[in-house]
């Protein structure tokens, strides 16, 4: 199964709806574009909802940080929602879940933003 | 699964598909537990990749090798490619603080933490990639462990 991503605003804050695999090629690209093409258009405060995201590899783990680095370099920010228990063990044994700002609560996580 | 299967694959990302999709059959089929079986499989899809992108480089006229064998003691997964050999000493740790931002650099730490014991032998026509996996128990194959 693919990548698919979905987009909806909530209260000025971009949420994407992220399902199926983030690995190299397909997956990894259309989350790429999708972050650039929101930044490009103004949304920075940006969620990746991660919630049916089952799997993902050390490529699509380098979009994530990509994601995370290239709204940060453009006075945005970049949260991470919901994580599978499978993409949390990840990013917990490559060290990135404290550097990212991860959450479980979607509106916690809107009202988050500065 | 016989006791060695092998196949002979194209540089191309249907390749990394395939190694993956075979070593998570291999693995279910040998009795391996559902996070062992995810640990082996996203393994062998992060050598694989190495292999097609950073070894082969895509090129068509070159092949990658992966083979599986069940030893008494292992699950022993090989892949090869026709690259110019990895510099081993050129692999930063991606852990260290300066890399932790990096966007690549991490197929060989995951294959590392995923599997018992990883050896990579670059050679001026190729690198080799074993990723080995204990047996366990009664839940793994036919092997039990007195």
């Amino acid at each position: 199964m693919s990548m698919k991503l979905s987009i909806r605003q909530v209260d000025g804050v971009t949420i994407v709806d992220c399902s199926g695999r983030i690995t190299l090629g397909e997956g990894s690209v259309t989350l790429r574009d999708t972050v650039r093409d929101l930044l490009a258009k103004g949304n920075k405060k940006i969620i990746l909802n991660l919630g049916d995201v089952n799997y993902i590899d050390s490529s699509g783990i380098g979009e994530l940080v990509s994601a995370f680095t290239t709204t940060k370099n453009q006075g945005g920010e970049l949260k991470l929602l919901h994580l599978t228990k499978k993409v949390h063990d990840l990013l917990q044994i490559t060290k990135l879940y404290t550097v990212f700002d991860v959450k479980d609560d979607e509106a916690a996580a809107v009202k988050g933003f500065k | 699964m016989e006791q060695q299967v092998s196949y002979t694959l194209d540089s191309t990302l249907d390749t990394v598909d395939h190694a993956e999709e075979s070593a998570t059959r291999i693995a279910t089929e040998l009795g391996f537990a559902e996070d062992e079986v995810m640990q082996i499989s996203m393994a062998v899809r992060e050598g694989a990749v190495n292999a097609v992108l950073h070894g082969n480089k895509y090129a068509p006229d070159k092949k990658v090798t992966l083979a599986f064998e069940r030893t008494p003691e292992d699950l022993v997964i090989t892949i090869r490619d026709q690259g110019p050999g990895i510099d081993l000493s050129g692999i930063p740790n991606p852990l260290a603080p300066e890399n932790l931002l990096k966007t690549s650099g991490r197929g060989i730490f995951l294959m590392r933490s995923f599997m018992d014991a990883v050896e990579i032998r670059p050679s001026q026509t190729g690198t080799e990639v074993k990723l080995i996996k204990h047996v366990r128990g009664s839940s793994a194959g036919n092997k039990e462990r007195s």
